[in-house]
């Protein structure tokens, strides 16, 4: 592994006896001692501590202000960030001119700049993207640590290390002084609990994991965090969506706001508006749906998806749910399958075996609004 | 017992001729992670050396168990279907997967004893 880049919890990880794996170019935990099904279960019982530190961390600045800056990421992304609140976070996408999503991210909107949180493995990709598309502002990538903390005893272990991040609600970002530097805090994550990501200068972030640790949370890895944010119906950019998935087809046109949507006041005028408001108004022909199989057989990512001898579909990611206790899949199907309660047929080992479409999410979150 | 490189475990059964019991090792069941699933062949079922006839479902990632020997399937394991677990609880006893009657025990032979895994990994 030794092309591969570390984060600054690298040495941490070792000592806590993670199992370190390949991941979008880095080298970071899979899991540690305890193993998956008790690090998923700490996170929904008590706090479970996320190395997130791979993931593309950008200030994008503009020089007429942050207000400017809003105006000019909306023209690569279908958000409304003219609208998002100073201290305030939302979710966001880039898309081709196809519609198709080259990527999922984090905006924030702090007094001074928009911070953007995006997947390591688009990380260069994006830099390009912002560079080419938003030539009047300052885009820059930061070599900051980014841990998360999320469960249900969160909010008192990082308020403990960081007061005043209790009185924060969900999607709220602040600067937070701490004993290890000012704390980039956002009320967010993508386990489906409540809880935070902390951006920390890299030198301090083995102190702040430790102080979250000695406070109660338990290290987690990236096994734990793919059946967490599974359960929570969250996709995984790279497997349930990717550059030939619409965000109508992902089921992400909540993430478009009104103001973008055709009739709004800022209407379309990002790439693969005519594409992605087209199915808006039309429907897509294909939908991401929950699916659940009905045996104890997990499927899996690539499992085909029948109606009789038709192929409706695929599943794109799927594994076991500990907290559900059954096991939970998520795929994209023909939109005339996708109906809840729906059944469906996996093919698994030369096998067909029913799975039924169901809602998303398996277990409610549990944010603080 | 006798050990795979395969990471399976090998009992003859004392009781009875030609029947040996198959399951996998502590090192595997720690590897794998948490089981939630094993598929188990059919009883009666005949089959050849390298034959794949269990899957094991962790929360990572499904994995094939081979047959170790050629034979017939006798009996599975019934207590897998409802509680996978065991197979992390208890892999060399309550965690067992088939019994196969096999037709040279004298193949056995070929795997390696304790020590010897125990130098493999």
């Amino acid at each position: 592994m030794s092309d591969l880049k570390r984060t600054p919890l690298h040495a941490l990880h070792l000592e806590l006896g993670a199992k370190m794996v390949p991941f979008a170019g880095y080298e970071m935990p899979v899991q540690y001692t305890a193993g998956v099904m008790k690090e998923h279960l700490a996170c929904r019982d008590g706090a479970a501590l996320f190395d997130v530190s791979h993931m593309g961390q950008i200030i994008l600045r503009h020089p007429d202000g942050p207000e400017a800056a809003a105006v000019a990421l909306e023209r690569i992304v279908p958000q409304s960030v003219i609208g998002l609140a100073e201290g305030r976070q939302r979710y966001g996408l880039l898309l081709n001119g196809a519609g198709g999503i080259l990527d999922d991210l984090m905006i924030a909107r702090r007094a001074e700049d928009l911070f953007l949180v995006v997947n390591a493995a688009c990380l260069q990709a994006d830099l390009d993207l912002l560079k080419d598309g938003l030539p009047d502002c300052d885009v820059r990538m930061l070599d900051r640590a980014l841990i998360a903390i999320q469960g249900p005893a969160a909010e008192a272990t990082l308020e403990a290390i960081a007061p005043g991040a209790a009185a924060m609600r969900f999607m709220d970002v602040a600067k937070l002084d701490s004993d290890h530097g000012t704390l980039w805090v956002s009320r967010s994550g993508y386990t489906g609990e409540d809880g935070y990501e902390v951006s920390v200068a890299a030198e301090e972030a083995e102190g702040l994991a430790r102080a979250m640790l000695n406070g109660g949370a338990v290290p987690a890895g990236l096994g734990a965090r793919d059946s967490l944010r599974l359960e929570a119906g969250l996709c995984l950019y790279g497997s349930d969506m990717d550059d030939t998935v619409t965000p109508v087809e992902a089921d992400l046109t909540w993430a478009i706001q009104k103001v973008r949507r055709a009739g709004g006041e800022r209407e379309g005028g990002f790439p693969g508006a005519a594409v992605v408001l087209g199915q808006m108004a039309e429907g897509a022909g294909r939908k991401r749906v929950g699916l659940k199989p009905v045996g104890r057989a997990p499927m899996r990512a690539g499992v085909a998806l029948f109606d009789g001898e038709r192929r409706v579909g695929e599943i794109t990611s799927g594994g076991f749910g500990p907290t559900v206790g059954h096991p939970v899949a998520m795929g994209l199907v023909d939109i005339d399958h996708a109906g809840i309660g729906t059944t469906l047929e996996g093919e698994l080992r030369g096998k067909r075996l029913p799975v039924e479409v169901v809602a998303l999410p398996f277990r409610p979150a549990t944010y603080k609004r | 017992m006798k050990f795979t490189e395969e990471h399976e475990w090998i009992r003859p059964e004392d009781d009875e001729e030609n029947v040996v019991t198959v399951g996998i090792t502590d090192h595997a069941a720690e590897q794998l992670g948490d089981i939630v699933f094993v598929e188990l062949p059919k009883e009666g079922r005949t089959v050849v050396k390298e034959d794949e006839v269990v899957v094991i479902e962790s929360v990572k990632a499904a994995s094939d168990i081979m047959a170790p020997l050629d034979g017939e399937i006798i009996e599975v394991n019934p207590a897998l279907e409802e509680n996978p677990g065991l197979v992390n609880e208890d892999p060399t006893g309550a965690g067992w997967f088939f019994k196969m009657r096999v037709e040279d025990l004298s193949a056995l032979d070929d795997y390696m004893d304790e020590a010897a895994y125990k130098k493999f990994i």
